[in-house]
């Protein structure tokens, strides 16, 4: 449910509500293109070779 | 192994460990989708023909379905609870498990999706949860929780998939997964905060019921003690799953995969948990009897419809609560492997009665005088659509530790 729905009222409860749900959306859409991101310029920058590759 | 023994697919396996031959691997799948098969027909048959071909009806709207959901989420917490150990106590040998207790975390959810996808009876509406959210409601966070937490698994079984050994070797993959494990701890804490929610408000949910005195709680704010327990219970529970499932993958590789400290770890903290969570329960359960009887509804009369006597909550804290913490908190109980996987079967079997319990008993008990209580038990279609998906868990299994390097151990345990 987004502000412009025929729903959605202007009180704490939709935006905390609400606010968490598109808040842990987007942190885990940042994450993703950040990782993303980073392995692209290792690419093109032609690192490789991690320090630590023993990860669990 | 020689090239010309070695399985056909023998490239794709983690590096320095032993496989079977693949057509023994595809007559095992071949076999797992007979059952599987049954399941996805009753699944059909419910969306096909509605839910009347259920036993389900309105004396009980909630039946083995959501006792098993919820069951199957408590399990699941193994998955976000090693995280939080691994990722944020920082326990390290727990990062000889935490790779598989993602792999059985992203089971349980998905299986529970799975099951709530048949129950609603119309998944094509299920978006409408999201859409037309109802924010006063503790199930649509459970909703917005769970559909949250299972991107977080995904995002978590991710990097696993790209450090299969000829994905891995894809330059772009390679960093990919690197740098989603130098994030794991983002990734686990934003999972922990999902978790806490949604095992909190499953318990939440019966708890705010109050024409229904048996599963009515007083609590803190907005949540009634049942969220708080309901939680602890599904931490307890969760690594002792965890173990169990990594024991049953070891009898089926025939081979030790993770050192036998790390489940004596995962153990000794299930059992305090568990002890912990005995405690409060039993509080609540006195509180719970004073409360409803002056509400009106005595003690006796929760337990005078049968089957469910008062049997019910000798097994539910007595044999599948207190046998298994004693064992989980004894250092030589939990030396003995067959003794602590005994444990680990208690207080798993614990955890889906009182689901049950909460879910589907606290509801048939009649409040009102002219109620009656009538009788449920789940029929094949729902036994079947289930249980498929034990059938697709196994299957999920069975091709991540076939490909995937799961078990960090392995190679050192297991020598070619």
């Amino acid at each position: 449910m987004f502000p412009f729905a025929f729903e959605w009222a202007y009180d704490p409860v939709h935006f905390v509500f609400m606010g968490s749900l598109y808040t842990v959306l987007l942190c885990l859409v940042i994450i993703l293109h950040y990782c993303g991101i980073r392995a692209f310029l290792d690419v093109i920058c032609k690192k490789g070779g991690y320090e630590h590759d023993e990860h669990h | 192994m020689d090239s010309a023994s070695a399985p056909f697919d023998s490239a794709l396996f983690p590096e320095g460990t032993k496989r079977c031959k693949l057509r023994w691997f595809i007559l095992w799948l071949a076999v797992l989708h007979g059952p599987l098969m049954i399941g996805v027909l009753a699944a059909v048959m419910c969306w096909a023909l509605a839910l009347n071909v259920t036993y389900l009806n309105n004396n009980y709207p909630f039946g083995l379905w959501i006792a098993a959901d919820l069951g199957v989420i408590a399990l699941g917490a193994g998955a976000f609870f090693t995280g939080f150990l691994r990722y944020i106590v920082k326990i390290d040998e727990l990062k000889n498990i935490v790779n598989y207790a993602v792999v059985i975390g992203v089971i349980c959810y998905a299986s529970a999706q799975g099951i709530l996808g048949v129950d609603i009876g119309q998944p094509l509406r299920g978006w409408f949860i999201f859409w037309h959210a109802n924010v006063h409601s503790m199930l649509t966070e459970v909703a917005f929780c769970i559909t949250c937490y299972f991107m977080v698994l995904c995002i978590e079984y991710l990097p696993l998939i790209l450090e299969n050994r000829q994905i891995n070797k894809l330059g772009f993959f390679h960093g990919m997964a690197h740098h989603l494990h130098e994030a794991m701890p983002t990734i686990a804490a934003i999972g922990v905060f999902l978790s806490f929610f949604h095992q909190g408000s499953l318990g939440g949910v019966p708890g705010v019921l109050y024409a229904r005195p048996f599963a009515f709680r007083e609590g803190f704010l907005v949540w009634p003690w049942t969220f708080f327990l309901f939680i602890l219970s599904a931490i307890a529970c969760g690594p002792c799953f965890t173990i169990l499932i990594t024991w049953i993958t070891e009898r089926f590789a025939r081979k030790q995969l993770v050192k036998r400290n790390v489940f004596d770890i995962l153990a000794k903290i299930s059992g305090r948990l568990l002890a912990l969570y005995l405690v409060l329960k039993t509080m609540d359960t006195i509180y719970w009897i004073a409360l409803a009887g002056k509400a009106g509804a005595p003690f006796r009369s929760f337990y005078e419809n049968q089957p469910y006597g008062y049997w019910v909550l000798v097994m539910e804290l007595g044999i599948l609560g207190v046998i298994p913490m004693i064992i989980l908190l004894s250092k030589r109980a939990r030396q003995h492997e067959n003794i602590l996987i005994l444990a680990c079967i208690l207080n798993c079997c614990g955890i889906f009665m009182n689901r049950w319990i909460m879910t589907v008993q606290s509801l048939a008990v009649p409040v009102m005088s002219f109620d009656k209580f009538v009788s449920y038990h789940p029929n094949w279609v729902e036994f079947a659509s289930t249980f498929m998906f034990v059938w697709v868990g196994v299957i999920v299994i069975s091709i991540s530790y076939r490909y995937l390097p799961i078990f960090p151990q392995e190679k050192e345990l297991n020598p070619l």
